[in-house]
């Protein structure tokens, strides 16, 4: 969902320059505006895609928050009961439950895991495709798009198929007999790290290994005369110049691996043994259908609402920094 | 990368190389590079491997106590199964449904939309852009639950229309991002020229610009269909008694959510999941690129 914002800071500099060039302010008299058609026509454009959004997406916003204030289980889904209002009541039960403070973390940690290792991998094999010939090259870009068009879903299968105990070809390999990787809390996160990375580093990778190519080739001649190595072209030329496109690939990964559901959830089988494994997605899901809590379900959902907004807040912020047009 | 080597390339690197970093590695180090580099496309490709290996395996073979790289014995037993077993061609049949309205509504919304910010100035334009760009950041599965009580008031619960709504508003603020650079790479010129030749407005947006757009509109469909083609948590949780209008999630996990999974049904039918969108990815991946590319001017 979220390449196209990877892909407008891919834009080389030259190509933003030539973008800005142009009159952008709103001030900027009838740029390209309507030869005819009166002021309305843009709005009569946007009346599609705006109705859509403020029936799908903001009217759902707004009640996700009406829901976490209220009492809302089943007796109220089927009106049995009047809703009544909690207040903050929802959230100061949330609050002081030992297990939503210990998804939080879980969520936040596993996320970063998720987060620097697709990052690593990523950039490497973007640095590697650059200095090998185009067969091998090929290879790599092919098995990576198969990965990346991949659904999660499936995906997710086949990984747990791969590390099954009992007739998988990994524990084979390593010679482990029948251990169980879902069995034990951070091998069951390991597994679906694994899965995840697997199916995320191709955006990354392709992205930065377009991104190198168009740092002109002066800049690492001269790089390599000064005699830089490859960690330190990496560091000191490639990695400032990528900065742009490194900024919007790790905030995207970020929300990405922050509200990962379907990996979790056919992986562990729905959160594993007794909820060891549960994200704050998962959580949320199962408090709302499982156990039927939906305000509190709701309250979960703000909560993660309320947290990526701020990534994208700064999302937005270091956007403007880099000089991008809107 | 070695420093030795920097002194004796000069007079080759400024003839040979455009790319800058390839002609530096001399050669060892560049065939040691090009074998790790297989080695992991290997590795990255062996998931997909298996799983269609596996899918043709016969079952005796996957439950077997030691896995082999190859079937001698390939059969069709696990997909006839997936086949008949489950209303697998129905559920297909759906999901390919639901992708395939979200696509042509979000493709047509979007290009009308993107026109908008882009060949027209007006007050919270810009607003209106920031607003887009946020919709994309919201956590769809966050909204889950009200979603499913709007579903329910309106009456879409158990039907297709329950997955086709929130998919559609989901991948219109990024569509409509995306598509923003490719409108905007037509030339004005265009534009005032086909208003001095007389086109009207609805003219010039429905064969000029549309045909020119196309590509971009390609290219953004094919996120939308990845995003609702691989959709689970709304598969799950709206179409709870209607199994017959279930999609290919669904049928997946009735052969791999028990004790013992059908790990030959759950390939195949994986297998037949993963295959479209893969047909689709290698299909338009060069104009994905190009359009990508479009999508930055």
């Amino acid at each position: 969902m979220s390449v196209a914002t990877g892909k407008a800071a891919t834009r080389p500099r030259p190509a933003a320059r030539t973008g800005a060039g142009r009159p952008t302010g709103g001030r900027a008299p009838r740029r390209s505006g309507p030869v005819r058609g009166g002021r309305w026509t843009p709005w009569l454009y946007l009346a599609p895609a705006l109705v859509v959004l403020a029936g799908l997406l903001v009217y759902p916003v707004y009640q996700l928050g009406l829901i976490s204030f209220l009492e809302y289980t089943q007796a109220q889904v089927s009106g049995g009961q009047p809703t009544s209002f909690q207040g903050l009541g929802n959230y100061t039960e949330l609050f002081s439950d030992r297990e939503f403070w210990r998804v939080l973390l879980a969520t936040v940690l596993f996320a970063a895991a998720c987060v620097v290792s697709t990052l690593l991998v990523g950039c490497a094999l973007a640095v590697l495709l650059t200095r090998v010939r185009a067969v091998p090259r090929l290879l790599l870009m092919l098995a990576a798009l198969g990965a990346w068009a991949t659904p999660a879903i499936t995906g997710s299968t086949v990984w747990v198929f791969l590390f099954d105990p009992d007739f998988g070809p990994v524990n084979r390999v390593l010679g482990l007999g029948d251990h169980s990787w879902t069995y034990g809390r951070y091998s069951a996160f390991a597994l679906v790290l694994f899965e995840v990375v697997w199916c995320s580093f191709p955006l990354v990778m392709v992205t930065t290994y377009a991104g190198i190519r168009a740092v002109p080739a002066e800049v690492l001649e001269a790089a390599s005369l000064d005699g830089a190595g490859v960690w330190r072209t990496w560091r000191s030329v490639l990695a400032p110049m990528l900065r742009p496109i490194l900024v919007v690939v790790t905030i995207q990964s970020i929300i990405w691996d922050f509200k990962v559901f379907t990996q979790i959830y056919v992986m562990t089988g729905g959160g594993g043994i007794a909820g060891q494994n549960l994200v704050l997605n998962v959580y949320a899901y199962q408090k709302a259908f499982a156990s039927s809590q939906y305000s509190l379900g709701s309250a979960v959902g703000v909560v993660m609402l309320l947290i990526l907004l701020g990534v994208t807040l700064l999302y937005l912020k270091l956007l403007r920094r880099n000089g991008e047009e809107i | 990368m070695s420093a030795p080597a920097a002194p004796a390339a000069p007079a080759r690197r400024s003839s040979r190389s455009r790319t800058g970093v390839r002609m530096r590695i001399r050669k060892p180090w560049r065939l040691l590079a090009e074998c790790v580099t297989v080695l992991i496309a290997a590795l990255v490709a062996f998931p997909l491997y298996w799983m269609v290996l596996s899918a043709f395996k016969p079952a005796g073979e996957i439950r077997s106590d030691n896995p082999v790289r190859w079937t001698l014995a390939p059969t069709l037993d696990s997909f006839r199964r997936v086949f008949t077993q489950q209303e697998f061609g129905r559920y297909f049949l759906n999901s390919l449904l639901v992708a395939g309205a979200v696509v042509v509504a979000s493709a047509l919304i979007a290009f009308l939309a993107a026109t908008a910010v882009t060949r027209f100035r007006f007050r919270l334009r810009t607003t209106l852009l920031i607003l887009f760009l946020a919709a994309q950041m919201v956590p769809v599965e966050a909204l889950t639950i009200p979603m499913f009580f709007l579903m329910r008031d309106i009456g879409a619960l158990n039907s297709l229309l329950s997955l086709i709504l929130p998919h559609l508003a989901f991948s219109l603020p990024f569509a409509i991002w995306m598509l923003r650079g490719f409108v905007k790479a037509v030339p004005e010129a265009l534009e005032e020229q086909a208003f001095i030749d007389g086109a009207s407005r609805s003219r010039f947006l429905w064969q000029i610009l549309f045909p020119l757009v196309l590509p971009g509109l390609v290219a953004t469909s094919v996120f939308s269909f990845i995003s609702t083609w691989n959709d689970f948590l709304f598969a799950k949780s709206f179409i709870i008694s209607a199994t017959e209008n279930s999609t290919l999630p669904m049928a997946l996990l009735v052969f791999f959510d028990t004790e013992t999974p059908d790990w030959g049904g759950v390939m195949a039918a994986s297998t037949v999941m993963t295959l479209p969108v893969l047909v689709f990815f290698v299909c338009v991946h060069r104009r994905l690129v190009s359009g990508l590319g479009g999508a930055v001017k």
